[in-house]
């Protein structure tokens, strides 16, 4: 009951580990910057979404965290590593692609945007599946179904609305429903809920879970919001400047944080109950990654002479710390985090 | 004496469709060199509020009640003193920065603006004043030179802070300060904001959709929902312990990390807010309320006193007497003297909202009572 639908028989504990559905293993995303300069906004991540797993990949905007989801759903090309989908290196011949994207499907932020005013929720629900197979006979069962495993019940009074006519939480259920009538193995969601009052997030994330639950719905949230991964995701990962810094499970980092820039998140959300650690200047620039650790310039315990009392601060001025390996234990891109690890 | 007293602000708009209200009795008081924070969801009424305190509101909107600034009720203000006392007297941070400020004039200028104008200054004093107002706000003064798109989000909300502390003011509006800023940067603009009103005798009215930013940043907390204030008190109170089950709602729905009870637990509240045109009767929160009772069908809360320092619009928080002397009808099953505190236990199996248990209007005698008895005013 308590465990996430994965494919196992029952009572069996987890036969064989099962494979990631969706991975990325040395990913690069680099775009062609202002004045010439490249911006790295996927430098370097490794990444495994498994089945029945919701994962939220965490960071502030422009730390390259939507350019690695869409690269993950074979929206945009990696410049050097790899996606894979099922272990398999994605195919971007476009057949390839398509068929992968049946499987894999991206829900967006904003539904006001995403949708189209003139179509209705049938129209809206429908799309995706017509552009895989067509116009079938079942089609209208289908989007019913898509309909109600979205939570829009009984959908009939639904299929014949328009967007307008709906509120913002139901909106984002139609566009759910949409990514759901082709039966994903996973979805990406970006900013699911970035745009919905707060009282409506809970019932979004609500449905989230119970896809999860119900059908083994595997999940990569991509957010700001620690919040949201605390309330739905089994495995967290903190992405900052085109890296993934600190990776675990949800418990592991967000109760037990090393690294620095994960500790300091923590502590300026409200309520945190300690002493917020107000990192000063804008987030940094995809197209001047500095050297050594990328966070040593903004780092507070390196200001603070904590690394320098660990005899690291040389090392967070000019030794990267490397990626992360995906998947693993948790683990923090950090030269202080990982002598303290050792010391203690 | 408050520095800023709101009594009964009504607001309505008038729409093709006929006159539809938006804040519908609202009071509340601010005292000097305090923060009221000012909670809830998108058309709850909040942001209507802040503008009509100085009168910003297009003229489709029709307003009554009245809002004392220092005792002088700026509804009733000829246009002469409400120009002197936008800027001087109270001041506007609008959410979204980028929009609030004119991309053709450099920032120095539209901060230096309200200066010459109200602070009958020299051009060499303006911009001596806007190097100080940029220090002020973490900006360097030469940053006076920049347009707006050449400021990032928080920067420019930063510009924006300085703009309004330009004239000296004792009131700050803040609509929605740091919303669409990252958490870093918003933690940056909320400690500034810390900084520049404690000590300084500034009072604050913050708008937020963000309960817990609030809770976090004010003295004081009101929670608005469809048009009314139905929670207000002491911010930490409110926020840790509402009494209203809307207020409870939206506090519950924000997570607090590490907490296990909200580990994978999300929260949040079936159903939509009313349609401000086609409001249910008795309680606006009726169809979603959890803690739905017979009676909330009939009478319409008023913010009544719910604790030490505090009110919530919610039948449940009337004692007996309170109940019996307000002429509203005891909960169910309760012979008139239960326990009206405790959520409904027996009278109402849950999740089955009754529409068609409505009784006819006008039948009860709080009908004409429920605006009667006035909140409990802030200190």
């Amino acid at each position: 009951m308590t465990a996430p639908a994965a494919p196992a028989a029952p009572d069996q504990p987890a036969p064989e580990p099962a494979g990631p559905v969706l991975s990325a293993s040395g990913l690069h995303v680099t775009f062609a910057g202002r004045g010439g300069r490249a911006a790295r906004a996927v430098d370097g991540v490794d990444l495994e979404i498994r089945p029945g797993e919701i994962v939220a990949l965490v960071g502030e905007s422009g730390c390259g965290k939507s350019t690695l989801a869409r690269a993950l759903l074979g929206l945009v090309r990696p410049t050097s590593g790899q996606v894979a989908y099922h272990g398999r290196p994605l195919d971007y011949r476009s057949r390839e692609l398509k068929r992968f994207r049946e499987r894999a499907q991206l829900v967006l932020q904003d539904p006001s945007g995403s949708l189209n005013p003139r179509h209705t929720v049938y129209d809206a629900v429908a799309e995706g599946r017509r552009i895989h197979n067509g116009a079938t006979p079942d089609e209208q069962e289908r989007v019913a179904e898509a309909l109600s495993r979205a939570g829009l019940r009984p959908p009939e009074r639904f299929l014949l609305r328009y967007p307008h006519e709906l509120s913002g939480g139901q909106r984002q259920r139609v566009v759910i429903a949409g990514a759901l009538i082709l039966d994903p193995e996973v979805i990406v969601a970006d900013e699911p809920v970035a745009s919905l009052d707060a009282s409506v997030r809970g019932e979004i994330l609500r449905l989230l879970m119970r896809l999860r639950d119900d059908f083994g719905l595997a999940a990569l949230v991509v957010t700001h919001d620690l919040g949201l991964a605390w309330n739905i995701a089994d495995r967290i990962a903190v992405m900052y400047l085109g890296r993934v810094v600190e990776t675990g499970t949800v418990e592991e980092v967000l109760s037990a944080p090393r690294h620095p820039y994960t500790r300091a998140l923590l502590s300026v959300l409200p309520e945190a109950g300690q002493e917020p650690q107000v990192l000063a200047g804008e987030p940094p620039d995809p197209t001047r990654i500095p050297g050594g650790c990328r966070f040593h310039a903004r780092c507070p315990v390196l200001a603070s002479g904590r690394a320098e009392a660990a005899g690291v601060a040389e090392r967070c001025r000019t030794e990267d710390p490397g990626p992360l390996p995906a998947g693993g234990a948790a683990d923090a891109a950090c030269h202080w985090a990982r002598a303290q690890a050792a010391g203690g | 004496m408050n520095y800023l007293d709101v009594r009964d602000l009504h607001v309505a708009y008038r729409t093709a469709g006929g006159e539809v209200p938006a804040v519908r009795g609202v009071s509340f008081g601010i005292a000097p060199g305090t923060t009221l924070g000012v909670a809830g969801e998108s058309g709850c009424g909040k942001s209507t509020v802040a503008l009509a305190l100085l009168r910003l509101l297009p003229a489709s909107a029709r307003v009554s009640g009245q809002v004392l600034l220092d005792g002088e009720d700026v509804l009733g203000m000829r246009w002469g003193r409400l120009r002197a006392v936008r800027w001087a007297g109270a001041s506007i941070v609008f959410q979204g920065a980028m929009h609030s400020l004119n991309a053709v004039h450099r920032v120095g200028d539209q901060i230096a603006e309200p200066v010459l104008v109200h602070g009958q200054a020299t051009p060499a004093q303006a911009r001596r004043r806007v190097g100080e107002l940029l220090e002020q706000v973490g900006l360097p003064a030469w940053r006076a030179r920049s347009y707006p798109h050449e400021l990032s989000g928080g920067q420019r909300q930063r510009a924006m802070i300085a703009m309004a502390l330009a004239c000296r003011p004792r009131l700050i509006i803040a609509d929605e300060p740091t919303t669409a800023l990252d958490v870093m940067i918003q933690a940056q603009i909320l400690r500034l904001i810390d900084d520049l009103v404690a000590g300084s005798g500034i009072s604050m009215l913050m708008i937020s959709h963000d309960l817990s930013v609030l809770a976090d940043t004010c003295d004081r907390l009101a929670v608005m929902y469809a048009g009314r204030i139905v929670e207000e008190g002491p911010a930490g109170a409110v926020f840790a312990d509402a009494r209203h089950p809307y207020g409870a709602a939206l506090s519950a729905a924000f997570p607090r990390v590490g907490d296990p009870a909200s580990r994978r637990a999300p929260r949040g509240l079936p159903g939509d807010p009313p349609d401000p045109a086609d409001l249910p009767s008795g309680c606006a929160f009726r169809p979603r309320c959890p803690a739905v009772q017979d009676r909330c069908a009939e009478v319409d809360p008023a913010l009544w006193p719910a604790g030490p320092d505090r009110g919530a619009a919610c039948v449940r928080v009337l004692s007996a007497e309170e109940a019996r002397a307000l002429g509203v009808p005891p909960p169910e099953g309760s012979d008139g003297g239960g326990v009206p505190a405790a959520p409904a236990a027996t009278e109402d199996p849950g999740g089955t909202p009754d529409p068609g248990g409505t009784p006819e209007p006008g039948g009860t005698p709080e009908s004409g009572g429920d605006r009667a008895p006035e909140p409990e005013e802030t200190r």
